[in-house]
């Protein structure tokens, strides 16, 4: 194996200073009936060997780059600046550890100060942490800190929301004396607003909605807050960042926490993961955000220095009593989008939310003009918008499938009533050629 | 100068017109659909983003990136954190368009090759721990510990069992520990240490009732001690109907020599991010994988990889699944990293790893015990512990000895961890170092023992060659200033108050 | 060391001033010696019930959190909103600008069960120092 670098030379130097004569006198206490357990592993490979092995496995799937893909739902395929993958690939970030010595971590604090401050401006709130695991734990912890905070409860969560962020709050939920209920939408994909207005109860302690919701409808939220802080509950917002250059935002919605999926910030779709969950928080829920916080400081020379701050909230110290018990984050991701909300800019982050509302508006026309398939063609999107087949889906499905297209994610493995509709995403990833081949392929089915 | 002097955030270095890329102009609908959108749907506030050139943004952040020590550059001896070498062999594989550019909700077919990694990864997880069953979705250490905690939950709800309310850990735990319990209401209860640093086990067994839903053990322990009871342990916990936890932070010195499978653990955690090699990346991402023996398996959060005739597929949920505890599956980058390093492992590669974290870390201990006093004598397992008590009459703690490697160009060990030592300082050099480099570490030690003695102001007051030297943090916790925005709403402040 | 004869004291490094029904509460001058820097408190709420020897506030450093328990049961009835942009009184004055919280004595009786000063510095002087 090439990552040591003990010799044997070194091994019997070693243990000669250590003064024993060999391994097993350094772990006599392993019980000698806990030793030789037959491992059935095969043997080690060589660089060529691992790499061949590697890109046969590769080659085994057909990816959204071997395919035109219009998957969506919680993963998106998104352009990525080569600047900003250079900046993540970088070493020094990548085999870094958590920034606990800030003399010696001035980059990694500096890089998540301004990913803070990104975040914060984005999203309108006050105080942004360093990284959650992704959007679906981001948002349960954000459903705890809810609760906590005003001591009561229930959640409720809008239906329309990605139903695996649903899934992973009522997980989290269960085992403690916390419930969660949840509110209906209508029959274009809105939330149900007398359904969400007669849940609301004095046991409720957060309300959760999502925008774009998981069918792409950028939900209308106007006097939701203002009824959420009346009954003395607080509301969680989670929206796709990348619309917020153009869509109103959380603050602006009346939101006391955005919590949710970062991935279309500059990360890769990776089959899930690793990804990024923001949680940025008004100033009164400062003291109760979980994870890491880097707070801007001078050095002992008075020179301007970041270190990691308010830890009294973290495991390390709380132990049982802390809020959350968050150690690790996704923070190399938080670089990334960092880097690519830089990159972006003032002007490119408007430009972004423009084209992508651009090509899903455009495809999503292209669509209502075919025979077998409809669409809502009024309603606001972003990137994504629900279709309904006039055949069955599976059909469509394998048809398009042998012309090389993912045409999509099927909505009733989610909504059992949802039959044979579909969700379609398209970014700026692609071409007029792209939508007007689909678009095509569609209309012939 | 090899490091800049500029410490200004990418806000301040900002300027009207610049832009870090271009985006496509042609839009492809004939009217702005935006247009036709309700006003009050649209962003009203400004986007104050900065607004700065590709090369500056990269100058910006390459410059950053040299104000950190990394694994690449230092020697990391950070106790528990198992900082080891990341192949770049690893990131190559994980940075493979057939991988990056999956979507997760693509069809089984055409994922075969991920589905067979995942498949795979958790063959040699169960192989290497002993037990029965692993899912992929955890995303760190502590979100497996989590995830495991929701397990022992249903599996006492599962048997009507409703009054195990209470999870027992050491008082040497990390904190993630009884915080992840108290996450699913658990009343945490500390077991004490015996002299040896253990579990003390008439501690243990007064604790141990009927109420008892699990104790979470990490062993190796955090101070390197391999719980040599561990097999009573076991026995006297089960016997009592509660389940054993195996937090895997100290896994590493265990491959190919003992498996916690064996030694009676029903659940466990394994981080790959410390054990199998992959980079922490200032803080994360990591990977958690919860693996069980057969009795839990049903709960195991779903979907989990199963093989079939015709390949590889997601396997159908049992109805008692805990349920998803992330988004999708996982954080599949770093598997992929995890499985290329175990791949060039092999069987015969655990053994040598845990071979030379174990000789490593003896050898280190050895050559610092005439300079510093050792919490716990006797050999260690991957990593040991040193206390510097006995410097308290020269002023001088764990920390600032930390503080002053950091000068002679090595990373701080954990300092004032574990919490049963007074002023600790844990020491885990891992298998990849050479004697070369732990030589130099040992020269270090010594030189700042020299100093404790003559001169103990110096180490206080370290370190003096980095980009900064010790931050304010009382000043920062008590005035938090969190964001560009608080920095330039507090610079308003004071410029009112001047005024 | 301060031990101010007027007051009395738990073993847990609070101290309480008795007057008539009413009690001040802060930390020892020893507890924020031991505690450092005190960089933020989280004080009760008013009009909240407080227990004798349960907890009743959170004093934080950078590195660690101390629950202070109320050295005598009774009901809030002010706290020191000073606190809360000042936290370093406690270091500064903890007898004085640095105290937590004033309470409603619920059993007057409860203080015979605390330390006099004379009481408290023979404890805190044996006490060994880490």
């Amino acid at each position: 194996m090439p990552y040591l670098s003990l010799t044997d030379e070194d091994r019997g130097s070693l243990l000669r200073t250590i003064g024993v004569r060999s391994l097993e006198d350094l772990i006599k206490d392993i019980p000698a009936s806990l030793r030789n357990a037959r491992i059935s592993l095969p043997e080690g490979l060589s660089e060529p060997e691992v790499r061949a092995l590697i890109t046969r496995l590769g080659r085994k799937n057909t990816t959204t780059q071997d395919c035109l893909s219009f998957l969506g739902a919680g993963s998106y395929e998104h352009f990525i600046p080569a600047a900003a993958t250079e900046i993540a690939g970088r070493q020094e970030f990548l085999t870094a550890y958590t920034p606990y010595q800030p003399e010696a971590s001035q980059g990694t604090l500096q890089a998540i100060y301004e990913y803070q401050s990104l975040m914060t401006e984005l999203t309108g709130l006050d105080v942004s942490n360093a990284s959650h695991y992704d959007g679906a734990t981001a948002l349960a912890e954000a459903a705890l800190l809810t609760l906590r905070q005003t001591d009561r409860s229930k959640v409720l969560v809008a239906r329309s929301a990605h139903p695996h962020y649903r899934e992973t709050l009522r997980t989290y939920l269960t085992g403690t004396p916390y419930t969660v209920e949840e509110f209906g939408f209508d029959a274009n994909g809105n939330f149900d607003r007398n359904a969400f207005a007669s849940k609301l109860d004095a046991t409720v302690g957060g309300v959760i909605f999502q925008t774009p919701n998981f069918f792409g409808v950028m939900e209308d939220l106007e006097g939701v807050s203002e009824k959420i802080h009346a009954n003395g509950s607080l509301m969680i917002l989670t929206a796709d960042p990348l619309s917020l250059g153009v869509f109103k935002s959380p603050r602006e919605w009346g939101a006391d926490i955005a919590a949710g999926e970062g991935q279309p910030l500059g990360l890769s779709m990776e089959f899930g993961g690793p990804y990024l969950g923001y949680f940025v928080v008004s100033q009164a829920l400062m003291r109760r955000i979980p994870g890491r916080l880097a707070g801007l400081t001078e050095d002992a020379d008075g020179k301007r220095a970041f270190c990691l701050t308010l830890q009294a909230r973290e495991q390390h110290i709380r132990r049982e009593r802390a809020g959350s018990n968050i150690c690790s984050n996704q923070a190399l991701c938080a670089l990334a989008a960092c880097a690519y909300m830089t990159l972006l800019g003032k002007k490119g982050m408007r430009e972004i939310g423009e084209i992508n509302c651009d090509r899903a508006y455009y495809l999503r026309q292209k669509i209502a003009k075919t025979r077998n398939f409809q669409v809502n063609t009024t309603q606001p999107i972003f990137n994504e918008f629900r279709v309904i087949s006039k055949k069955p889906f599976a059909e469509v499905e394998l048809k398009l499938k042998t012309q090389r297209f993912f045409p999509g994610v099927r909505l009733e493995t989610f909504y059992p009533e949802l039959k044979d509709q579909f969700l379609v995403c398209a970014t700026e990833t692609k071409t007029k050629e792209d939508l007007d081949q689909f678009a095509e392929a569609l209309s012939q089915c | 100068m090899l490091i800049s002097k500029d410490d200004r955030l990418s806000f301040e270095k900002s300027k009207p017109g610049r832009r870090g890329v271009t985006l496509p102009r042609e839009r492809f609908c004939s009217a702005d659909p935006l247009q036709t959108v309700p006003k009050h749907l649209l962003r009203q506030s400004p986007l104050l983003f900065p607004e700065m050139s590709e090369s500056d943004i990269i100058r910006h952040f390459i410059n950053l990136s040299r104000k950190n020590f990394s694994v690449d550059t230092h020697f990391y001896p950070l106790g528990s954190c198992t900082m080891k070498y990341n192949p770049k062999v690893n990131e190559w594989a994980a940075h493979q368009e057939k991988f990056t550019a999956l979507h997760p909700l693509q069809s089984e077919e055409t994922t075969q090759g991920i589905l067979e990694i995942l498949y795979e990864m958790e063959e040699g997880l169960k192989e290497i721990t002993g037990m029965d069953r692993f899912t992929m979705q955890p995303a760190a250490g502590a979100h497996g510990e989590l995830t495991g905690m929701m397990l022992v939950h249903a599996y006492h709800a599962s048997r009507g069992d409703k009054a195990r309310r209470k999870v027992l850990v050491p008082d040497s735990s990390h904190g993630t520990n009884p915080a992840s319990a108290a996450l699913l209401d658990f009343h945490v209860v500390e077991v004490a240490s015996d002299a040896h640093g253990c579990v003390d086990l008439k501690d243990l067994e007064r604790h141990l009732d009927e109420q008892v839903a699990c104790l979470m053990l990490t062993n190796p322990n955090t101070l390197g001690l391999f719980e040599k009871n561990i097999l009573e342990i076991a026995r006297l916990v089960h016997e009592k109907g509660g389940l054993l936890y195996y937090d895997g932070a100290n896994l590493n010195p265990l491959l190919g020599l003992a498996r916690p499978g064996d030694m009676g653990f029903d659940i466990i955690h394994v981080n790959l991010h410390k054990t199998f090699s992959t980079p922490h990346g200032g803080g994360g991402p990591g990977s958690g994988p919860v693996g069980v023996k057969k009795h839990l398996i049903p709960f195991l959060p779903a979907p989990l990889v199963e093989k079939a005739k015709e390949g590889y597929r997601w396997a159908k949920g049992d109805p008692r699944s805990i349920g998803r505890v992330k988004l999708f599956h996982g954080n599949i980058g770093v598997i992929i990293r995890a499985y290329t390093y175990l791949k060039v492992l092999g069987r015969e590669g655990l053994l040598k790893v845990s071979e030379a974290a174990i000789l490593n870390a003896n050898y280190l201990k050895e050559k610092l015990k005439p300079y510093f006093q050792v919490a716990i004598n006797g050999p260690c397992m991957h990593e040991f512990v040193l206390s510097l008590k006995s410097c308290g009459a020269q002023g001088v703690h764990a920390g600032d000895v930390g503080k002053r490697l950091l000068d002679f160009g090595f990373h701080a060990p954990t300092v004032h961890f574990p919490m049963v030592v007074p002023e600790a300082l844990m020491i885990e050099p891992t298998e990849t170092e050479s004697k070369e480099t732990l030589d130099l570490f040992v020269e270090a030690m010594k030189q700042i023992a020299h100093e404790i003695e003559t001169d103990p102001e110096n180490v206080r007051q370290a370190p003096f060659t980095l980009p900064v030297r010790r931050p304010n943090d009382v000043l920062a916790a008590r005035k938090p200033i969190l964001s560009y925005r608080d920095m330039v709403r507090e610079k308003a402040l004071a410029a009112e108050v001047a005024a | 060391m301060d031990f101010p004869e007027n007051l009395r004291y738990t073993k847990t490094h609070e101290w309480i001033a008795v007057q008539g029904n009413k009690g001040k509460v802060g930390v020892t001058s020893y507890a924020q010696q031991e505690i450092s820097d005190v960089v933020f408190v989280e004080l009760p709420k008013k009009d909240q019930a407080v227990q004798q020897a349960k907890t009743a506030a959170v004093v934080e450093s950078v590195k660690a959190a101390f629950d202070i328990y109320a050295p005598m049961s009774g009901k809030v009835t002010n706290t020191n909103k000073a606190l809360e942009a000042n936290p370093g009184l406690i270091n500064q004055s903890p007898y004085g600008d640095g105290w937590l919280f004033e309470i409603e004595l619920a059993n007057a009786g409860e203080v015979n069960a605390l330390m006099t000063a004379q009481q408290y510095r023979d404890t805190v002087q044996q006490a060994p120092k880490h």
